[in-house]
């Protein structure tokens, strides 16, 4: 067993993990966040994607002890006080997802692009996307979602510099 | 699936991490970025009996520059590598061809180190070291060392390292003014190369003054395609680089699997030779 | 209150209610369940496509640490009878038994033969490594015209043949007899590759026994809640009023989860056996080996015509990979397709033949379109070969051959009554979107230029049956269930209300349209509906999701017991307001009466006055609740036009597509967002299998494409935008004129793709690629064409 502290959406955990333990069962069995699903055994179908101290990462591809003083954003601390962030309002408004087990990497990728690339065109969000397997949506809404998010992000971008010089 | 039980470790100097190496002898397994290893845990076909954790051992990441040569901490992650400002100027052809490494989140964890003692020929770094005329060090219980990127690679899966010698650091030659292009053939975006080439070009008066060809997947170890560039030499218009890309696969020995043959694959290897070498002179 | 102008619910792209958990995390996949003392289970998996089980001997797993226990198939033998087939094609059909568990024989490679109980799921799966089987090992059976040669090696011995069944129809005239008299005879023999369909939720199953009582409680990545109770209750022995089966959050199934698996039924065996909480949750690799599989075919097409273009006859011959079991409707799958080669097409004679044939691979069984892809692909890629072996355009050759508008309802050379629909009107708007003339003329300049990068022009026009199906036409197929769903709506005392369907949605936003048809009939507003499901003691009765039925059968049963509530309203309402029923006028969920609008009753407060049940008329029962179970008159059959322009470099042979525009007449559209939705991931899965995806086996049985990183689901960064758009004609057999959505794209899809890399390279003498069009199949076809070839050697 391995000590490890993680601080996870904001909460610090201490704990003694096996080191074979990997982030996303330390996540869903151990944390009980389960809003991280997992989706395949090869680090192809991104479903697990969440933040490892600020940068998008597998978490099945990641050992818990690995994430050993790191910080984990998951889907489930996205939100603050019930309100949603702009990427979580696209996927909803543009209909980009349908069983919406891949929507939780997908929103961890499509963060990590933006915080990258704010003004990525749709060619620039498929590649991005390239690591995150959806079966149901043909991707088509999802890229929309990713676009429209960015676009809203600029626009509110626009709106306070506007403010400050007003 | 579910990794086999392994001891840990996280050696926090280079020191200690050779010497746990050392003791540990073939047993153990050097944990950098974690993804290539991970996966092979996963799928239970490695089974170590310790896992030896590298990535948080200080000054292996990060790019300077050494007079005419760049040198890449083996634990650069491929994200560092594709953005930074030195290897973009310096080793353009690296950077290319990290880009189309996996994905984002691969590439925020996956390390350059990492990759080249992977050694996987399916991997698109190892042709580009080859390339680039690349020089790897090692550290060891007996010190450091310098392994030219041809003499590294032995086999599938396969270096010259010793299972105490750890991958510090990646020395790139500063390669100003040539030339280059990585160009990957997979089925989807994800997919490893069927094949890749590297094509690094100096030109001089109109005419290819010299071409560097590495290739990806045309062998159990990344190869160069010997024969084309030596009748690279002199090529002076797209007839005369297509005349020569036709070698590319001389002396290759690519295997056969379910995504394609041993032709198909010598038959891409000299088309994208052309396409590569076309793209680096900026004819393409 | 005033009357306001509202947009009607049923048309309008409401947003999805199912979305605020699933972009926030809070979900409930199975494999979340975790109850006190829960065991998780791992199974031990043949590594071989066929041997004789000498030996296991699981002992040495229970000296783990972790582990409770760990059975073989004669462990758990008794109380656990063999996987049932729901669908006996015909009398004579051979149906060998199938373990839920291997007894003496392994049959394809991940076939279970131990399972391990331990206390958490590392656990589980390093115990697995102590199990000693000892195999013996017995001939594979993978190519299936070998299969059934005289002296074949065979997949169930005791059976005497790989033969599972042979079903024939024959329709019209005589086609031999119609074949003399074409000028025209196309003969070609295609192949569905087989296909993992790909649910990007792994299945996973939990049981929590209550031992007192003997009641189990069953969470499984299911469509099918209701039919697995019912199956899950024959296998294993628990009476079906003491199983609760709960389908929560499903994570797409795409037929893949149309099943009554082996798993399922072992941890319900295990629950039983240990009184414990019991979980399964498959890995990715261990799903491609045991979750069923979708297509392998062999399909011999052969059309007959006149010199015109105009066909006369059509026969086909199939022979279908069963796999090594027959499962729920394994056998069926095929026949569905005997229906739908005829397609949108006019013909004399008609001529079908089906094989099933037993192989030591993965079972096959539903996925995605199920029969319909594949008889869509055939027809579609075999008109192209009848437009170029008579010197006509693709489209021009349909326009000749289909039904036209006027001719509606009319009956197919198949039997099936198509009801209604417009293939003219969806091909021109198709055509028109597309820029077909201008692509033509590309396509003629760059072929003029000897552009090595060619383009290709692929139309496919499809029509399909949804909405499986009378009931009584299920019987004449043989098929063991009926085609009804069942609806019920409780309208709640505050004026809330539930609907309970039978359909269990994984994706497809039941709950969302049924709330739109709902809101439309009770004229209640869309936010004040709550829609259950997935639970059989929530919604205990229903025929589930698969097969495009849902919104055609169930949604429609939903707008039936609808209409069920607003008449008792109506005869509250008239009580009420001391008016005759004729002379109320119903409006937004306002009952008033004609000439004087003052005296209303919401359909809210009308609930209330049941709910009291203080003044409503002489010998009504209380409450505003209403039960409708719906047997469909007749399939509805979706159409449309789907055109494909592909780009490929005959250089490396790589397909790139560069544009895609389908016109899909779906019938009345609910929510449109959600329908275009259906379309895109329907496309997305075709055009997968006509470029990318199959699942390749060696030459000894095992699955070589056996992860997510060798088997190639498409990502966004490989597949194009789509231009979709819509005709609108309405079905007649259902009382919302809806004709489902689900499998459209994917059944269309598949051969616009192909057409259009075979039309890209026909000048060359190409006249077929094998699926998936893998860039070293062009290759290949283009290295061994010869410009002015007939007929590519299959």
């Amino acid at each position: 067993m391995t000590h490890i502290s993680v601080t996870v959406d904001g909460t610090a955990y201490e704990d003694e993990v096996e080191p074979r333990l990997l982030l996303v069962h330390y996540l869903r069995d151990r944390l009980g966040l389960t809003g991280t699903p997992i989706g395949c055994d090869t680090s192809n179908c991104g479903t697990c994607t969440v933040e490892l101290d600020g940068a998008s990462v597998k978490s099945c591809t990641v050992l818990a002890v690995q994430a050993d003083g790191c910080e984990v954003t998951t889907v489930q601390g996205l939100a603050r006080d019930g309100e949603w962030t702009p990427l979580q309002r696209a996927f909803h408004e543009r209909h980009a997802l349908q069983c919406g087990y891949c929507t939780p990497g997908m929103i961890m990728a499509a963060r990590d692009l933006l915080r990258e690339n704010p003004h990525p065109g749709s060619d620039e969000v498929r590649k991005a996307l390239e690591g995150n397997l959806c079966r149901c949506t043909g991707y088509q809404n999802i890229v929309r979602a990713v676009l429209a998010a960015a676009e809203e992000a600029s626009a509110s971008e626009r709106h306070s510099a506007q403010e400050v010089t007003a | 699936m579910i990794p086999p039980a392994f001891d840990y470790t996280r050696p926090t100097s280079l020191d200690e991490a050779v010497r746990t190496l050392a003791d540990a002898g073939e047993e153990a397994k050097v944990l950098a970025g974690g993804q290539s290893l991970l996966p092979l845990l996963r799928l239970r076909l490695a089974f170590p009996e310790l896992v030896v954790d590298v990535g948080r051992i200080p000054g292996l990441r990060g790019v300077r520059e050494d007079g005419d040569m760049l040198a890449i901490g083996a634990l650069t992650t491929h994200h560092d590598v594709v953005h930074d400002p030195l290897v973009r100027r310096h080793a353009g052809l690296l950077a290319q061809a990290t880009e189309t490494v996996a994905d984002p989140a691969v590439r925020h964890r996956g390390t350059l180190g990492g990759s080249l003692a992977h050694a996987d020929p399916a991997g698109d770094l190892p042709a580009v070291v080859l390339a680039l005329d690349a020089e790897l060090v090692a550290v060891g219980p007996g010190g450091r060392r310098t392994i030219p990127a041809r003499d590294f690679f032995t086999d599938y899966l396969q270096t010259t390292l010793a299972p105490d010698e750890l991958l510090v650091e990646v020395r790139v030659p500063k390669r100003e003014g040539w030339g280059f292009r990585y160009e990957k053939f997979h089925r989807v975006a994800q997919s490893w190369a069927m094949v890749g080439v590297a094509a690094l070009v100096r030109r001089d008066d109109g005419h290819i003054a010299e071409a560097r060809i590495g290739l990806t997947n045309m062998g159990a170890t990344p190869l160069r395609a010997s024969a084309s560039e030596e009748a690279l030499a002199g090529a002076g218009d797209a007839e005369a680089v297509a005349r020569a890309a036709r070698e590319a696969a001389e002396g290759t020995r690519p295997s056969r699997d379910a995504s394609a043959s041993p032709e198909y694959r010598a038959h891409l290897a000299r088309v994208l030779t052309k396409r590569a070498v076309l793209a680096a002179t900026g004819t393409g | 209150m005033t009357d306001q102008a509202v947009e009607p619910e049923v048309g309008r792209a409401r947003l999805r209610k199912e979305d605020a958990r699933l972009i926030t995390g809070q979900t409930n996949w199975t494999d979340n369940i975790s109850v006190t003392g829960l065991l998780h289970l791992a199974f031990l998996r043949s590594p071989m496509a066929h041997a004789r089980i000498e030996r296991v001997d699981v002992s040495p797993a229970l000296e783990r640490p972790g582990v409770v226990a760990a059975f073989t198939g004669r462990d758990l033998a008794e109380g656990l009878g063999s996987l049932p087939c729901g669908w006996p094609v015909t009398e004579d059909m051979v149906l060998p038994d199938h373990p839920p568990l291997a007894l003496d024989e392994v049959r394809h490679a991940g076939d279970p033969v131990a399972v391990v109980v331990a206390r958490d799921r590392y656990a589980a799966a390093d115990a697995l490594e102590a199990i000693e089987v000892d195999y013996e090992p017995l001939p594979p059976v993978l190519d299936l015209e070998e299969a059934l040669a005289e002296g074949a090696p065979l997949v169930h011995a005791d059976k005497g043949t790989n033969r599972a069944y042979v079903w024939p129809l024959r329709t019209g005239e005589d086609y031999e007899s119609v074949r003399q008299r074409a000028d025209v005879v196309i003969r070609r023999r295609y192949r569905q590759q087989r296909l993992i369909p790909n649910a990007m939720e792994p299945r996973a199953v939990a049981v929590a026994p209550l031992a007192a009582s003997g009641e189990y409680t069953m969470y499984s990545t299911t469509q099918i809640p209701h039919i697995l109770r019912i199956m899950l209750s024959v296998v294993t022995g628990v009476p079906e009023h003491k199983l609760r089966v709960i389908a929560p959050d499903v994570g797409g199934g795409f037929g893949s989860k149309l099943q009554v698996y082996g798993e399922e039924a072992v941890a319900l065996a295990i629950a039983r056996k240990l009184g414990r909480p019991v979980k399964w949750t498959e890995s990715r690799s261990e799903g491609y080996l045991a979750t069923h599989h979708g297509r392998g075919m062999i399909q011999d097409i052969e059309l007959a015509a006149t010199r015109e273009g105009r066909l006369l006859g059509l026969k086909v011959d199939l022979l279908a990979d069963m796999g090594a079991y027959l499962m729920l409707v394994t056998p069926g799958i095929p026949i569905l397709g005997a229906f739908m080669y005829p397609a949108i097409y006019k013909m004399d004679a008609y001529e079908f033949n089906c094989t099933g044939v037993f192989t030591t691979r993965t079972p096959t069984d539903a996925y995605r379109g199920a029969g319909r892809p594949e008889a869509t692909y055939a027809i579609e890629r075999a008109m192209d070969e009848l437009a170029a072996e008579v010197g006509l355009d693709p489209v021009e050759v349909r326009r000749r051959n289909w039904i036209r508008h006027e001719e509606f309802p009319y009956t197919t050379i198949a039997g099936l009554t198509y009801d209604s629909g417009d293939y003219e009107a969806a091909t021109g708007k198709a055509l028109a979107l597309f820029g077909y003339d201008d692509l033509r003329a590309e396509q003629r300049e760059r072929d003029e230029r000897g552009d090595a990068v060619r383009l290709g022009i692929g139309v496919s026009t499809y029509t399909e049956m949804c909405g499986l199906a009378p009931s009584r036409v299920l019987r004449d197929l043989r098929y063991s269930a009926g085609g009804w769903e069942a609806a019920s709506i409780r309208m709640l005392p505050t004026g809330k209300v539930e609907v309970v369907t039978g359909t269990s949605p994984h994706g497809q936003g039941h709950v969302t349209s049924w709330s739109q048809i709902a809101s439309e009939v009770l004229g209640v507003p869309f936010e004040d509906i709550e829609v259950l499901h997935g639970d059989t003691q929530a919604a205990p009765q229903g025929m589930d999701t698969y097969g495009s039925r849902s919104l055609v059968v169930g949604g429609s049963a939903v707008h039936r017991a609808a209409e069920k509530v607003v008449e008792k309203a109506r005869r509250v309402a008239a009580h009420l307001l001391e008016a005759s029923e004729d002379d109320l006028e119903f409006k937004g969920g306002v009952f008033s009466v004609k000439g004087s609008p003052e005296a209303r009753r919401t359909i809210q407060e009308v609930a209330f006055e049941t709910f009291t049940s203080h003044d409503v008329p002489e010998g009504m029962e209380p409450t505003l609740n209403s039960e409708y179970l719906l047997d469909p008159e007749n399939f509805s059959y979706p159409h449309g036009t789907h055109l494909c322009a592909v780009e490929v470099d005959t250089e490396t042979g790589q397909t790139r597509i560069r544009s895609y525009v389908c016109v899909d007449d779906v019938g009345r559209v609910v929510n449109p967002m959600i329908v275009e939705g259906q379309v895109h991931g329907g496309l997305a899965q075709g055009i997968a299998q006509a470029l990318y995806e199959e699942a390749v086996y060696d030459a000894e049985g095992n699955l070589v494409s056996g992860t997510m990183a060798d088997y190639l689901v498409p990502s966004a960064a490989d597949l194009p935008e789509f231009v979709t758009d819509r005709t609108e004609t309405p079905a007649a057999s259902n009382p919302l004129g809806v004709k489902g959505v689900g499998e459209a794209g994917t059944i269309a899809s598949t051969p616009a793709v192909v057409n259009a890399v075979v039309d890209a390279l026909r000048p060359l003498g190409v006249h077929d690629v094998r699926m998936p069009c893998t860039p070293e199949r062009v290759w290949e076809a283009v290295r061994s064409a010869r410009p002015g070839q007939k007929e590519t050697p299959a």
